[in-house]
């Protein structure tokens, strides 16, 4: 009886949400979080995640998302459907904290993003790197995005192994070693001219320099090369803080002499 | 099956040199070395330097209510309605605004928490299309998933040897001991497009072709199976048969068949139509299964969600 009471209650906010166009944004995150919480699927909360069964974990979220986004804006829905025009091209890290669709608020349609350990992008070689590769050439190419935006992040375990790795010893991680080593030249800056500092202040210049390597590896592929040079294509760098909450971001500026004689 | 002509700088591309010098070695590498059909190299340019902007550090300011509920407003359009390049930068400081504001400060102790360190249930492999975002289409949180993207969700096998994908796939399973990985594979994907598209014969050297040769066993069981399906069908049909494929290569890495042998580590694959907005989900069934190179194993938990 309570549940069906329950429930009746939260389809008559749910009603009262939809039909109240005139709700300012605010009002309405809160009636839809009040909502969400009744049925005990908020997901703004992160309680309700922790001692969950991972299918149970994935269950709910798609079944948030079908309600509350894909439903709700059938028109950018069905739009997608038939192809995507996103702005963006983004190389984020694995790491499970700085996923740019919450940092950023990417929302489906706006970033094709690639994700890898400490966000590198390694210079043009189509048999060492042709997973990098693969998504520059698409997204390039097929999609014609406008911008690149490579965003590095605090504490970053890839680039805390590139800057401690082989000098501490450690047994090799054989994957993980070969393809942070992309970040040498990074590593090298970072200890000539920061290597007095403590190390975690070394990574903490280390995660920045990577992001300006890899802004340079991208005009290593001719595609980007061209596309920059033409100014359809931006660069920039990001960098995302999550002990002190802040974001940097900066715009990669090159400039091209005119052509060469023939 | 022509190999591609290997296409690499003779030298690192180090930028921390003179910048003559530099432009020297762009010179050497964007000429004949470069072979891409697709390329042209009549007009070589000269990088001749570079520089970084100002970095901007955006922390919490001090706006007033309104621009913030303007903000919201706006959170459902598209980015492709700026037009104003400059936008872009103010965009993605509102953005992260927004996100500090909302989420950040309303769960500190949670991110204070998270900074110390991630031990995420999940690593997942999705595809880098902007429309399948594991964030958006199955809620994870930060803290919750380890993910890796690439073109058309692929795995290459552990033969293969090193690649980005398998660095974070040891990353996941030996540092972070993930306990379960999910391979999401989605409708009308280009890359798998891509791969279906492959002429067996063919060289080039586009990259997107050197990549989703990885799924090529999945190409050639969707051709024996489905020739009769229109090319479209045999795409839908690769795409899932590409994610079966994918598991499989999962366990040709002896430290994940240990742990999912030891009941440790569980494999599922997903498939996400975001036509019709469904979302299908399996788990590998280890003991019930049959390993054999090209053949599909036993899967349970499967579940359908419409």
């Amino acid at each position: 009886m309570a549940k069906q009471s329950l429930e009746v209650a939260v389809e008559g906010l749910k009603r009262f949400l939809s039909e109240q166009n005139g709700l300012d944004e605010v009002t309405a995150a809160k009636i839809e979080k009040l909502a969400a919480e009744l049925q005990g699927t908020d997901l703004n909360g992160f309680d309700h995640h922790v001692q969950k069964d991972p299918v149970q974990m994935i269950t709910e979220g798609f079944r948030y998302f079908k309600t509350n986004k894909f439903d709700k804006n059938p028109e950018l829905y069905n739009r997608l459907a038939h192809g995507q025009w996103p702005q963006f091209l983004v190389f984020a890290c694995s790491d499970s904290r700085v996923c740019p669709s919450h940092i950023l608020n990417f929302q489906p349609g706006d970033a094709f993003m690639v994700r890898n350990i400490a966000n590198m992008v390694p210079p043009f070689d189509q048999l060492r790197y042709s997973g990098a590769g693969a998504a520059i050439e698409y997204a390039i190419k097929a999609l014609e995005v406008p911008n690149i935006l490579v965003i590095g992040h605090s504490r970053c375990g890839g680039i805390k192994r590139l800057m401690s790795h082989p000098e501490d010893g450690s047994a090799p991680y054989d994957f993980i070693d070969e393809w942070v080593k992309i970040g040498k030249p990074a590593k090298a800056k970072v200890i000539a001219k920061f290597g007095h500092l403590p190390f975690e202040k070394q990574c903490e210049h280390c995660e920045k320099e990577s992001v300006d390597l890899s802004l340079m590896n991208l005009l290593s592929y001719p595609y980007v090369q061209k596309a920059v040079a033409s100014k359809r294509l931006r660069l920039m760098g990001g960098y995302y803080n999550f002990v002190n909450g802040t974001f940097e971001r900066w715009e990669f500026e090159c400039h091209f002499s005119p052509h060469l004689p023939a | 099956m022509a190999t591609p002509s290997p296409t690499t700088f003779s030298q690192p591309f180090n930028f921390f040199k003179d910048v003559r010098r530099t432009t020297l070695k762009t010179s050497t590498i964007f000429g004949p070395k470069l072979k891409s059909g697709e390329i042209e190299h009549t007009h070589l340019r000269l990088l001749t330097f570079f520089k970084t902007g100002p970095r901007l550090e955006l922390k919490a300011s001090k706006e007033p209510p309104g621009l913030t509920q303007q903000l919201d407003n706006s959170r459902l359009e598209s980015l492709a309605e700026t037009e104003n390049v400059c936008d872009f930068f103010e965009d993605l400081k509102h953005r992260f605004l927004r996100f500090k504001k909302r989420k950040f400060k309303e769960n500190l102790e949670h991110f204070q928490n998270l900074a110390q360190g991630q031990a995420p249930k999940f690593m997942i492999i999705a595809c880098a299309d902007s429309r399948v975002c594991p964030s958006n289409i199955l809620g994870f949180q930060p803290g919750e998933a380890f993910v890796v993207r690439n073109i058309a969700n692929l795995v290459p096998t552990f033969e293969s040897g090193p690649s980005e994908t398998n660095a974070a796939l040891e990353f996941a399973v030996n540092a972070l001991k993930v306990e379960n990985i999910l391979v999401i594979g989605h409708s009308r994907c280009g890359g798998i497009r891509a791969l279906m598209s492959m002429q067996d014969e063919e060289d080039s050297s586009s990259f997107i072709r050197s990549w989703v040769v990885v799924g090529n066993n999945a190409r050639l069981i969707t051709k024996s199976a489905a020739s009769n399906l229109s090319f479209d069908q045999q795409c839908r049909h690769c795409e899932k048969e590409s994610v079966y494929h994918s598991l499989s290569n999962l366990l040709t890495y002896p430290w994940i068949e240990e742990k999912v042998a030891r009941g440790e580590l569980f494999v599922h694959g997903g498939y996400y139509d975001f036509v019709e907005c469904t979302f299908e989900k399996w788990t590998m069934d280890y003991e019930g299964g049959n390993l054999q190179k090209n053949s599909r194993f036993a899967v349970k938990n499967q579940f359908y969600w419409c």
